[in-house]
């Protein structure tokens, strides 16, 4: 074997040799479960009146509201919701190697940095896709069965169901490397968690929110990465919940996406990975 | 049987911002024998073995293996092994799952894990996790990565630190193993008296630069030598010391002449009349050679 596939031979023993990332999968199982079993629920009981929304208490519409194609944005949730565990997962794999010190055995077994670092980058491309499919075994899985119950159909054998199927593991998977590239761009593993999670949960939605009041920032607003996501995706809430914020072509979602992964991951290479390792 | 090959450093050089670590070092390091690398804290010992692993960038001049640079070594743990100073593990992981990872890496069968493992006597505790490692049990596992690729040259930084009297024991008899079958040893510490059991040639630095090269018995005759006298009567040996010129100090046991011919003293005293009941070389140690060496030993 040459130097390449072994390097992502190890970046994969690596990641499979502790406890972290099924942690993860476990999480985001669990999380996504809830969430798209509940609101699956809630809105195909609605849709199918099983639930009636006047004894809801939020006041008295007539009927459920109307939402259709509820079943790609239960499964999307798989990406929208679920992206921050593929992010962690990469950043936490490459600031641990700072923070254990295992750069010193690693550039030992192999001297080319800028392999492991691209082999690092490719099985968490690998390992991001896999949380996508643990993702969808929540969202579609789950969700499916929830709003079958309910009377909504799933639309299993729609196509478009499958395309966007495709899309979500593609997203999750360019996740799972813009977190090597976070990983590498900020190495100190608190300071990386603090970013993912204050830029995902807070400080991103905020800014795709307060983007959309106007027409020049809402075309910016398309360009954050979790909107570009949401766009390769094709659907989610948020979308929804914005019906004149503008998106980009699910093609040029999946282009921006690749396009932080790499402008993170080559900067942090100078940033950090190939600096000396006192 | 692997065979050493020859570590070469010319004129390396690092800086850190102001720091000036290691300064125009040059010295080669042969196979067949044990190498002690030593200097105080901070005189620049692991920054030049990182240099010459290619883990820190030299500010200048180069470090190479038979002519190689280490980034260039087409298998580079089979050729070089390395245990640096800072423990450098996943606490989570295994022994065994550690080594395999570097083992994959390196495209080195995996027995190899198990045979490591079992030749620094961590076989039992192969699959705990390190994070519940003693400083010994972590020393071994370095070691252990160090011998994966069963390589001909071995870099071992500080590999005493925080051993027992059993695990020093074992490691002098490593490395006298180690070297009698041809490898390269190179092996740093801030004590000599640490590897002076085991090492035949000793590269000494201070302060980023060399001090002294040469074998362990070169650095007996390298201090100036000073030569013990008393008697009876002191003052009146003190009086002809200084008559004849020789200086000298009060120590415990008598004068200490700055003098290395005995039989020039005991020439003084016998011209001057004066009895005298010792007169010997003082033998200066190892260790304080290597100190006077080092700069009295003011350690950063
Ligand atoms: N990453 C670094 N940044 C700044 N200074 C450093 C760094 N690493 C080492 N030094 C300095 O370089 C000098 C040599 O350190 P080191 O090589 O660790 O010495 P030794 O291993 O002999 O104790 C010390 O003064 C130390 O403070
Ligand atoms: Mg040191």
């Amino acid at each position: 074997m040459n130097r390449f596939p072994r390097a992502v031979a190890a970046e994969f023993a690596k990641l499979t040799t502790t406890r972290m990332w099924w942690i993860l999968a476990l999480v985001l199982f669990g999380y996504i479960t809830l969430l798209a079993g509940g609101l699956g629920a809630l809105f195909g009981g609605l849709q199918s009146g099983a639930i009636d929304p006047s004894s809801g208490g939020a006041g008295g519409g007539q009927g459920g509201p109307p939402i259709d194609n509820l079943p790609p944005l239960i499964y999307s949730f798989a990406a929208s919701v679920g992206y921050v565990f593929p992010v962690l997962l990469g950043a936490l794999a490459t600031t641990g190697e700072f923070r254990h010190q295992t750069l010193t055995p690693t550039f030992l077994a192999n001297p080319k940095r800028g392999g492991v670092l691209g082999a690092k980058t490719v099985t968490l491309f690998v390992a991001g896709a896999v949380f996508g499919v643990v993702g969808l075994a929540a969202s579609l899985g789950i969700g499916a069965l929830v709003m079958s119950a309910f009377g909504v159909d799933p639309l299993l054998g729609d196509s478009e169901t499958w395309a966007l199927v495709g899309r979500l593991i593609l997203a999750m998977a360019l996740w799972g490397t813009i977190g090597v590239g976070l990983g590498v761009l900020v190495p100190s593993q608190v300071a990386s968690i603090v970013i993912v999670l204050a830029f995902t949960q807070f400080v991103e939605p905020l800014l795709r929110f307060a983007s959309m009041f106007t027409e020049a920032t809402a075309g910016m607003g398309k360009f954050l990465p979790g909107a570009a996501s949401d766009a390769l995706v094709g659907a989610s809430f948020f979308t929804l919940t914005s019906p004149t914020g503008s998106t980009l072509d699910w093609w040029q979602g999946g282009l921006v996406l690749l396009a932080y992964a790499i402008v993170a991951t080559i900067g942090g290479y100078f940033v950090s990975w190939k600096r000396d390792v006192t | 049987m692997p065979t050493g090959a020859v570590i070469e450093f010319t004129n390396i050089t690092k800086t850190f911002g102001h720091v000036n670590a290691v300064n125009d070092l040059s010295f080669t390091v042969e196979p067949g024998r044990v190498t002690g690398f030593l200097g105080p804290n901070g005189a620049g010992k692991t920054t030049t073995l990182r240099m010459l692993l290619g883990l820190v960038a030299p500010t200048s001049g180069t470090a190479t293996f038979g002519g190689i640079r280490y980034r260039d070594l087409p298998q580079p743990l089979s050729t070089v092994g390395a245990a640096l100073e800072a423990a450098s593990f996943h606490p989570g992981r295994t022994a065994r799952n550690h080594l395999g990872i570097y083992a994959i890496a390196a495209g080195l069968p995996a027995e190899r894990v198990t045979d490591v493992l079992r030749k620094v006597g961590l076989a039992d505790y192969a699959d705990r996790r390190v994070g519940g490692y003693s400083l010994g049990m972590r020393q071994r596992l370095g070691l252990a990565y160090a011998m994966i690729g069963d390589p001909g040259v071995l870099v071992l930084d500080e590999p005493i630190n925080g051993l027992d009297p059993k695990g020093i024991k074992w490691i002098r008899g490593f490395l006298r193993d180690m070297a009698a079958e041809g490898r390269t040893v190179l092996v740093s510490s801030h004590l000599l008296s640490e590897v002076q059991q085991s090492v035949d040639e000793v590269v000494i630095i201070a302060k980023g630069s060399l001090a002294h090269r040469g074998t362990l018995a070169s650095l007996d005759t390298d201090t100036a030598p000073q030569v013990i006298v008393d008697g009876p009567d002191r003052d009146a040996l003190s009086d002809a010391l200084t008559a004849a010129g020789v200086t000298f100090s009060i120590g415990r046991t008598g004068l200490l002449a700055a003098e290395p011919d005995p039989a020039r003293i005991g020439h003084i005293a016998f011209s001057a009349g004066v009895e005298i009941s010792v007169l010997h070389r003082q033998k200066s140690g190892l260790e304080d050679s290597f100190l006077a060496l080092v700069g009295g030993g003011d350690s950063l």
